[in-house]
């Protein structure tokens, strides 16, 4: 039995990891050979990009070896795949090795498009990649007053991060001295502040009680870098002096190429994580098109339903549980206080008020990701 | 005519059934049609005041079995 994981995100590590310690007498006895497939050498922890980009954490922090995160029994290759031939139950790599599999895992998460957006690249700055953070954390460590936009590109990845950005960007011109000199101003795609309702709910107070102001039903469509001005699908034309924008995502061009899912996405089953149509192909994290949040929390309690299944698969003959839409995302309110989203496909979030344990916990979490993502935690 | 491409955004609380039409309809071509299943009454609201304030074409609104059935049409 030959199980292919390809990607080594979050979601590809824990669901290797955790099927790997379930199936440990299996891989020894040679019934189970468990591949790895990734196009990086390295694992970065992503929620980190937010604290690079605010002078917090630097960029060597948010990295470990990927084997070193792997179970020994995982044979490990950096050699990403070219073409996916589920037809012949294959997969081509870039380096030309084809590798034949009875379950494949497709995991290979998302990126940025801001290239697809006119002048976005050229006018605005993004914190989604190490370079990106490190530059704009240059940005603001120079930026002495004047208008900062932030707007959103649909979709995109971890949705609190657009919120967490609002309050970080408060604490740090406030601790700098020239919060007063500042005018921050959210621009947002949907008719309320955060697609969360509560989230919205929790939020919107607050932003007013700091002097965030806010603009909804705005959809990125193309930035004048030379004027510096942002121009919204809706009509609206906005003035900044600094622009801070979350691209717009898709999934890999793999993906898109061998007609995979549309924009990427893999159409997937919302509960067995199957990718429809085929039986012995799942797709887990960012790549799936669930009408689920895109986060690393999403991509582990996907990755641990999948991996049970899978083993249970290879033991029983059946699988034994459904993904029930569930994610837990912390919210950083700030430098020193956070709350958290917890949710599922039928039970809507309930959040509390901000807290500074939630905060020190998150902080705590910054580090706890690599147990997350060995599969222990 | 082409059946009307489905989205379907039932139960779901992020991104939410806005936000996925909005991920759809940037890939769309003029002319498309899309059909938005959501299971969230803010839907009936929020979606024609978003095709409305862009220009897009809200082509029908109906529930069925406490789904929202919301066809629009990409304009512009």
């Amino acid at each position: 039995m030959k199980i292919l994981v390809v990607g080594g995100g979050t979601a590809g590590t824990i669901v290797a990891n955790n099927l790997a310690r379930r199936l440990t007498a299996e891989t020894r006895s040679g019934k189970v050979q468990l591949t790895m497939l990734s196009a990086s050498d390295r694992h970065m922890y992503q929620p980190g990009l937010l604290y690079v980009a605010f002078g917090q954490m630097t960029p060597d922090q948010l990295y470990r070896d990927q084997a070193s995160l792997l179970e020994p029994t995982i044979d490990f290759h950096v050699d990403p795949v070219k073409q996916f031939m589920l037809d012949k139950n294959q997969v081509m790599t870039e380096a030309g090795r084809i590798h034949s599999y009875d379950i494949l895992v497709i995991a290979t998460g998302s990126r940025i498009v801001p290239d697809e957006t006119p002048g976005l690249t050229e006018g605005a700055e993004f914190f989604y990649t190490e370079a990106s953070a490190v530059k704009l954390y240059k940005r603001l460590r120079e930026f002495q007053g004047g208008r900062i936009a932030v707007a959103i590109g649909v979709p995109h990845k971890c949705p609190v991060a657009p919120v967490e950005l609002m309050f970080s960007l408060h604490d740090y011109f406030k601790a700098r001295g020239i919060r007063d000199k500042v005018h921050l101003k959210y621009y947002y795609p949907i008719g309320r502040i955060h697609t969360i309702e509560a989230v919205a709910k929790w939020a919107k107070p607050e932003f007013d009680s700091i002097g965030i102001e806010y603009e909804t039903l705005f959809n990125i469509k193309e930035v004048d870098a030379k004027n510096k001005i942002l121009k919204s699908e809706e009509g609206i034309d906005v003035e900044y002096d600094l622009l801070i924008v979350v691209p717009q995502h898709r999934g890999m061009e793999v993906i898109e190429r061998d007609n995979l899912g549309e924009g990427g996405w893999i159409p997937t089953d919302r509960h067995s994580l199957a990718m429809k149509g085929h039986d012995n192909v799942y797709v887990v994290g960012d790549t799936t098109n669930l009408p689920v949040s895109k986060t690393g929390s999403a991509a582990h309690f996907q990755a641990e339903v999948l991996a049970e299944n899978i083993a249970s698969i290879i033991k029983i003959g059946a699988p034994v549980r459904d993904y029930d839409g569930k994610i837990y995302c912390f919210i950083e309110a700030g430098r020193d206080r956070a709350t958290y989203s917890m949710f599922d496909y039928e039970t809507p979030p309930d959040l509390k008020p901000p807290s500074k344990p939630m905060h020190w916990f998150k902080l705590s979490y910054n580090q706890m990701y690599w147990t997350s993502v060995r599969g222990l935690l | 005519m082409s059946e009307p491409r489905i989205i379907d955004a039932r139960d779901t609380f992020c991104p939410g059934p806005l936000m996925e039409l909005i991920s759809y309809m940037k890939r769309a071509s003029v002319g498309d049609e899309l059909e938005l299943l959501s299971t969230d009454k803010g839907s009936v609201n929020d979606v024609p005041e978003w095709i409305a304030k862009v220009g897009h074409e809200l082509i029908s609104s109906e529930q069925i079995d406490n789904v929202w059935h919301i066809k629009v049409r990409k304009a512009k």
